[in-house]
């Protein structure tokens, strides 16, 4: 290990392109949280209504349904067919993610996102240990329980819990006690699981993963010859285990992170110094050819800033 | 099969435990999920549905809690219910009689607004819709069972007449007064809460209550003999004699007047 990893996570990054350029992504990910929540609030707030309703299920303008096809599912599963309306819904919000992948919505649209962000960070501040670290794979367990759960009862069995439209909608029609269910998940992430919710539990982000299995939007490690592991975006990664295969993969492999664990939020982008990803299609193979193959990458003091 | 004989493989026994573990876990976290979904169903009595909402069991199959119906209420009748302050499964749309009873609109804009379907786009007349049953639960305290012309939940009822009337009997208290009994008609009554809302009384005696607790049932194979009686156009059993009734009065078996009913006898108000 390189004396670098011990510097804070994305100093270099900043030296190299500036505080702006060094979180620009994570800039434009918060401006589109808050862009959308404003969406929904300016109606209760100020009367404007461009967008009624909730991330359950929203109405744009009068005209374009939303609708969030995992409570849709649910609600299919439990014995109800729901009205052509929410299911037009379903189907544009399915086909949106698809292309620029599922988990655009938990880093992008999640109101939750920014609670477990902040856990993280605050983590990382105080390094404190990794705690619980169930795998990967549970989300999808819990994904299954909870369409089990709602056919075997006929209830839209994780709207009866889920924190992300609890608290969107207790931002827009009001909170009762879904702020007390919100600090226990920042709790969570911060003492007992690292990443613990978004990473392992939230059977949402899972659902949204499946959905952009195959998404075409999709960041490529496509310089990664310039790499000099620094670790710094295994560190910012939420779902750190989809790097490896693209950044290490041997000569000939694709270099796009292929994963649908991939939140597509882009802060790897942003703490790499040496701009090893970027945003691209998933068919996209091209790696950076180095000028000299020979040569080990230039350390970054050599980069104009 | 090959695998007799040899040891299994740490990867297979690896896979089957780990298997078991978020197999058994999905199973607590599953059970406490469904206990939470068998606590949602019991609505309680104050809290009702928007007009249209499908029966509670199926409603929360159906409503994906999105609130456009609360949006388009133009009364703000509607809430959605709120995480452990409102008693409704939380996010669910209801209202509260007493508080902002529904208006009743023509063209029930929650209906149309709702995406699911968990308001049924069928209903198309609000006159049919049955939120509830008004039951005026509190004779002793009414006013107008106390004989006075309180008369409010009457007049406020949108279908005046027919979901609410005022039956006239004697006043026996005071002995030469009417008294007007509010009666609520079932079949007609949409359960808004109009009555509820405007009942004079500090804790109103008019309360609408959900359908389940406001209504006995009458059993499938009883028959009303009057009723077949005259759909029919005659007795029921042939060949039945109608004996005639014994009135109090002079008859054979009355010691004390013999000879039978005699009409007007010693009634009081008949002429002698």
């Amino acid at each position: 290990m390189s004396a670098r990893t011990h510097l804070p996570v994305g100093q270099e990054a900043v030296d190299a392109k500036g505080w702006f350029g060094a979180h620009r992504y994570l800039l434009l990910r918060r401006f589109s949280q808050l862009f959308f929540l404003a969406l929904f609030l300016l109606g209760p707030w100020f009367g404007i209504w461009i967008v009624q309703g909730t991330l359950a299920g929203s109405l744009t303008l009068g005209i374009l349904p939303l609708t969030d096809p995992l409570i849709l599912s649910q609600s299919v599963i439990a014995g109800h067919w729901p009205e052509l309306t929410a299911l037009i819904g379903g189907v544009i919000v399915l086909v949106s993610y698809a292309l620029i992948g599922g988990r655009v919505y938990c880093s992008w649209m999640c109101p939750i996102n920014p609670v477990t962000d902040a856990a993280k960070w605050l983590h990382r501040r105080l390094d404190l240990p990794k705690g619980w670290q169930p795998k990967r794979g549970t989300r999808l367990w819990i994904l299954a329980t909870v369409l089990i759960v709602s056919g075997l009862t006929g209830v839209i069995a994780w709207e009866l819990i889920n924190p992300i439209t609890m608290l969107h909608r207790g931002l827009i029609f009001g909170m009762g006690f879904v702020w007390a269910l919100v600090a226990a998940i920042f709790v969570f992430d911060l003492f007992v699981a690292r990443h613990g919710w978004c990473g392992h539990l939230c059977p949402v982000g899972a659902f949204y993963g499946l959905i952009g299995a195959k998404s075409l939007l999709r960041v490529s490690a496509s310089n990664r010859t310039a790499c000099d592991d620094c670790m710094d975006c295994y560190a910012v990664c939420p779902e750190n285990q989809v790097i490896s295969p693209a950044l290490k993969g041997k000569p000939g492999t694709a270099p796009v992170i292929l994963s649908p664990d991939c939140t597509n939020c882009g802060r790897c982008i942003d703490v790499c110094a040496v701009d090893v990803f970027t945003f691209t299609h998933r068919f996209d193979d091209h790696v950076v050819v180095p000028s000299d193959p020979v040569a080990a990458p230039q350390p970054r003091a050599a980069r104009p800033i | 099969m090959s695998l007799v004989g040899k040891p299994l493989s740490p990867q297979r026994r690896r896979f089957l435990q780990d298997s078991a573990r978020a197999a058994g876990g999905c199973v607590v976290a599953g059970s406490l999920l469904a206990y939470l979904a068998r606590d949602a169903r019991a609505l309680p009595a104050e809290a009702l549905r928007p007009p249209g909402a499908l029966p509670e069991k199926e409603f929360l199959s159906a409503c994906i809690r999105c609130g456009l119906c609360v949006r388009d209420c133009p009364y703000d009748t509607l809430k959605l219910a709120e995480l452990g302050s409102d008693s409704a499964a939380t996010g669910t749309p209801y209202f509260t009689a007493r508080d902002i009873p529904c208006e009743m609109c023509d063209d029930i804009p929650c209906v149309a607004a709702c995406p699911t379907g968990a308001l049924d786009p069928r209903l198309d007349n609000i006159d049919d819709a049955k939120m509830g049953v008004a039951v005026l639960v509190d004779q002793e305290n009414c006013l107008n069972f106390l004989g006075l012309r309180c008369d409010v939940c009457y007049r406020v009822c949108p279908v005046i007449d027919e979901a609410i009337t005022l039956e006239l009997s004697h006043n026996a208290r005071s002995g030469s007064h009417a008294l007007f009994a509010p009666t609520v008609h079932a079949d007609h009554c949409t359960g808004c809460g109009m009555c509820e809302k405007s009942c004079v009384l500090p804790e109103a005696a008019i309360k609408v209550l959900p359908v389940r607790l406001a209504r006995g049932s009458s059993a499938d194979h009883y028959r009303k003999g009057w009723e077949e009686k005259t759909a029919k156009g005659g007795p029921l059993v042939e060949g039945l004699i109608d004996l005639p009734d014994r009135l109090p009065g002079p008859g054979t078996d009355n010691l004390i007047a013999p000879g039978g009913f005699a009409p007007g006898y010693d009634l009081p108000g008949v002429g002698q």
